[in-house]
């Protein structure tokens, strides 16, 4: 449809931009944090209105990836440069191109250290998370997958909080611990079929035995990515440390590449091993939603209990996963794509407040309604759509997944359904004592409302909030034909 | 007949011719012309490097024997020259500031590098055994180059110690083998060593025990474990650029003759050695990885790095396939990049004119010297076997390969290292990075220092895109050592 290389492009031009401020923000210090902002504001919104081809040329009820570039990258390898997207995955590169500019925004007053390094920063990362979700070889996601690392570990490092150091390396060292098995995993799955490409891996059928372990490998990548209790310790950290932006970067995107691994590879590649673990995921997937809400519900720290409701929201999206039915793998996209806006939402929420009084501490605030009606409102519209309110985003992939559990286990949908139970316990509870209660601290009355720019901020994603919870069929129709095709193959391939 | 062996050998008489004059030249000039002698010496590494890229003679053996010039002596000696060059240029005013500026340093590294490229093209166990000594011996004196300070002489002496332990080893091997096969030619000993196996026979005893003793004289040069012992500290105490010239063209040199002496001669006893690489691949990875986490001497910390590479690199080896050879030889090449880009960097680690080693010295790096510390992070990364940085190819053949040979366990426990070496490889970008500022390096480290760093790091990130070039010269190669 067009000729142009669109993903490529969406890939490179963060990449290009980062360049350019590399090499053109000069002079004093000044005017090079100011050259930085407003080139990264430029470049990420450019790169936003480059993914709207996508949302306007993708051709829904097709399951065929789009857009497809092809060239041979490693020839001696037969590794290519094969970049594509399904319904799926276009959706979260939508997602990533949408939160980037608000991330930059967010971060205008906030970042006065390294404006010029922390921006070069923002724009490599936005073009490893797309790069991620638009490669089809395995060897590219990889690269783009474990590339990720680097900035966000320089973000956390560099711009974090006063125990930065400890966060970026927990960060790290479990992410990458978690993907150097799954390399090794995509090393035998290069030597047993002889090709990397996605599109054909996805119609190769390794044998059982061979499945198994190689599912498991994807799994320690995944689970620590997604996060899944009980390896999502860093993620608390990480949250609590990074800057406002990262956090936003980490919860919004981040963790939907564990979601969309385990779509892309573990399910379809491995149909016989992913039945086999179902246990194990639903097992796993419950004591994330439960558990986590629990320790959620007596954080102190704003930031630490957001970061806890993410585990257990992601506990939500494997569940849904692993029902392998209809409602479950929608709810589960959806709800990747909702809690990618909510939770980032949620993060900036905290930002704003942390901008004026430099504290994440809960019993710090009490009573910002009474100084900060309309931050109030916003917080609110997140804070719902985060308990999963029926009109926010949040409703609509909660349900579903909860019906897709029902399908498959009637057991773990009651359990799955005490945690949304939970969530809206730990919300309320820091709703009411962050923005409610009495207005008795000095410094919390001295806090002022928020700034044109932060409305700019969350305007967007209030709409978007709506119109994913009242409006969702634009969105299903992009997912409905792929998660169709995967169901059909799974079921072809584990009836045997 | 002379003139096609002497054409297969016109690159190291060049190299022997050059530097004999060069000798004759210092001792004409004296010590205060050192910076001229160092120049020719490069020119003469360039013109060498071109003549072997061009190998007049072709591929085939020359001189009883005894020498043999093909696509892999190219492959390994084209490294080993990017080495030796890239240290010599960077010593020209390393060795002023250090007041070791002799003329006889740039000829000792001269006669070292033709000592390995004898070794590397040595196509039997005596050939192999004089290169080496020659290139060690040069090695010796450059360690205690700095003879009035102890540190340096003492890297010397363990140095010389060791290191004439190993060759004693690899002696009594290579006359194990001799006394029970009757030959050291490759060719030879291949042929009937493949005979006693063709006609199912028990290996002589004293064939196999004479092989373990090659492998440990090998792997004490490429200082593997168990036989790493000498290189933390003969690394720390020799001067900087020794240590660089160390950890780049020897390391290569040896790994080369290592792939070469396990997969031509001993080919037909691949069953037996592979036990031994499998071992000391898997030691090296762990002991490269855990010993280097409490290292707060760069020098030391580069020393456990190299034990570790040596490792991943060895992985490739004990799949004894020709894939792994091939990996091998991408690996030499990587390894030789970072390593020349993060010695680079090292050597420009000076404060008051005087070295400093400490890796807490770098600390805040990125506020004072931005590109430089950019670089370091670079080749930091690129070491860890991140993505998109050339180090994660060269992780990927040598484990794709050993997977591919059925090494499971031994990729599991590779990757599950590379994690701990990542912790000591981003802990430097974290001293760099996350620190609070300490004293800014001089800023006088001369133009050639910087053009390497700037090239290593640019190659770094450029050929993990680019990487065909090199993945073909080593396919070539490869296929040359399996008669391809």
């Amino acid at each position: 449809m067009f000729d142009l290389p669109i993903l490529s492009i969406l890939t490179f031009l963060p990449l290009f931009g980062a360049a350019c401020i590399f090499f053109l923000a000069r002079g004093e210090r000044e005017d090079v944090a100011r050259t930085s902002r407003w080139m990264a504001l430029w470049t990420s919104g450019a790169v936003f209105f480059v993914s709207l081809l996508i949302w306007f040329g993708f051709e829904r009820g097709s399951a065929d990836f789009q857009f497809v570039e092809k060239v041979l990258w490693i020839p001696g390898l037969n590794i290519n440069y094969h970049m594509g997207v399904d319904g799926i995955s276009a959706l979260l590169v939508l997602l990533t191109t949408f939160l980037v500019p608000l991330c930059v925004l967010s971060s205008w007053e906030a970042v006065q250290s390294r404006v010029k390094e922390y921006m070069i920063a923002f724009l490599l990362l936005e073009t490893l998370m797309i790069g991620t979700f638009c490669a089809l070889d395995l060897v590219l996601f990889y690269v783009f997958f474990e590339a990720v690392l680097i900035p966000m570990f320089l973000i956390i490092g560099v711009w974090g909080g006063p125990r930065r150091v400890y966060s970026a390396f927990k960060f790290f060292i479990y992410t990458l611990l978690g993907s150097v098995l799954m390399l090794a995993a995509m090393i035998t799955i290069f030597n047993t079929a002889g090709t990397t490409d996605i599109p054909t891996l996805l119609t190769t059928s390794f044998g059982e035995d061979l499945q198994f372990w190689l599912w498991l490998a994807f799994f320690a990548s995944f689970a620590v990515k997604m996060p899944m209790w009980p390896v999502h310790t860093w993620l608390p950290d990480a949250h609590v440390e990074a800057p406002t932006a990262g956090s936003v970067i980490l919860a919004g995107v981040l963790l939907k590449m564990g979601g969309y691994g385990f779509l892309r590879f573990s399910i379809p590649m491995f149909p016989d091993a992913s039945l086999y673990f179902v246990p194990l995921v639903f097992g796993l997937s419950i004591i994330a939603v439960i558990y986590t809400s629990l320790v959620a519900l007596v954080q102190e720290d704003m930031k630490k209990m957001i970061a806890y409701s993410s585990v257990a929201h992601m506990g939500f999206v494997t569940a849904g996963l692993f029902t392998f039915n209809q409602q479950g793998f929608e709810g589960a996209i959806y709800q990747m794509l909702s809690h990618g806006i909510v939770s980032a939402a949620l993060f900036l929420c905290v930002g704003v407040v942390y901008d004026r009084l430099h504290t994440r501490v809960i019993a710090r605030y009490g009573g910002v309604v009474n100084v900060m009606p309309k931050y109030s409102f916003a917080f609110m519209i997140f804070m719902l759509a985060s308990v999963g309110l029926p009109g926010t985003g949040g409703f609509i992939g909660e349900f579903l997944i909860l019906l897709g559990a029902f399908k498959a286990n009637t057991l773990v949908a009651a359990l799955l359904a005490t945690g949304m139970v939970l969530g809206a316990a730990y919300m309320l509870l820091l709703y009411r004592r962050v923005v409610f209660g009495a207005l008795v601290k000095e410094d919390v009355k001295a806090m002022l409302d928020m700034s044109p720019r932060e409305i700019i901020i969350f305007a967007p994603l209030i709409v978007l909030v709506l119109w994913m919870g009242i409006y969702p069929i634009p969105f299903f129709d992009f997912m409905a034909a792929p998660v169709q095709q995967l169901l059909e193959n799974f079921h072809q391939a584990t009836a045997g | 007949m002379l003139y096609q062996d002497t054409l297969r050998l016109l690159p190291e008489l060049f190299l022997a011719g050059s530097l004999i004059v060069l000798l004759i030249y210092g001792v004409f000039v004296g010590d205060s012309k050192t910076r001229s002698v160092v120049l020719l010496s490069f020119a003469t590494l360039v013109a060498v490097a071109v003549l072997v890229w061009r190998m007049p003679g072709g591929a085939g053996v020359a001189f009883a024997d005894q020498f043999q010039s093909d696509n892999f002596t190219r492959y390994a000696k084209i490294l080993v020259l990017i080495g030796a060059g890239s240290c010599m240029l960077m010593s020209m005013r390393f060795i002023e500031r250090a007041q070791m500026a002799r003329f006889e340093f740039p000829i000792l590294f001269l006669f070292a590098t033709l000592g390995m490229m004898m070794m590397v093209s040595s196509n039997d166990l005596m050939s192999l055994y004089m290169g080496l000594e020659l290139q060690s011996l040069a090695l010796y004196v450059v360690a205690a180059f700095r003879r009035d300070t102890l540190r340096s002489t003492e890297a010397g002496l363990k140095y010389f110690v060791l290191g004439a332990l190993s060759s004693g080893m690899l002696l009594y091997g290579i006359s194990l083998v001799y006394g029970f096969v009757g030959t050291t030619g490759y060719d030879q000993l291949n042929q009937a060593i493949a005979g006693f196996r063709g006609e199912g026979q028990a290996l002589p005893v004293g064939l196999v025990i004479g092989l373990v003793f090659v492998a440990a004289g090998l792997a004490f040069k490429v200082s593997a474990v168990p036989f790493h012992m000498w290189t933390p500290d003969v690394y720390e105490g020799a001067p900087t650029i020794v240590t660089a010239f160390f950890a780049t063209a020897p390391k290569i040199a040896a790994l080369a003759v290592f792939v070469r002496v396990m997969s031509e001669p001993f080919a037909a006893l691949t069953d037996q050695w592979q036990q031994i690489l499998v071992f000391v691949a898997l030691a090296s990875m762990i002991l490269g990885a855990f010993a280097a986490l409490n290292q707060s001497n760069i020098k030391r910390l580069m020393a456990y790095s190299s034990i570790g590479h040596v490792g991943y690199a060895l992985v490739g080896l004990a799949a004894g396939t020709q894939a792994g050879v091939e990996a091998v030889l991408i690996y030499m090449a990587i390894y030789l990049i970072m390593n020349i880009g993060t010695f680079a960097c090292i050597l420009c680690m000076r404060r008051d004119g005087r070295m400093v080693e400490g890796i807490a010295d770098l600390a805040g790096l990125s506020k004072s010297q931005p590109m430089m510390a950019l670089a370091l992070c670079i080749f930091m990364f690129s070491m860890a076997g991140i993505p998109p940085l050339l180090g994660f190819w060269g992780k990927w053949y040598v484990f794709a390969a050993a997977l591919d040979a059925g090494l499971t366990w031994l990729v599991i426990i590779g990757v599950l290292s590379s994690v701990v070496g990542a912790f000591y490889y981003i802990r430097i970008i974290k001293i760099m990075y996350f620190d609070e500022a300490a004293e800014p390096f001089d800023n006088d480290t001369g133009a050639e220092t910087g053009f390497i760093i700037g090239a290593s790091a640019i190659a770094v990130v450029g050929l993990f895109v680019f990487l065909a070039p090199i993945e073909n010269a080593a396919k070539v190669a490869a296929s040359a050592v399996f008669g391809g």
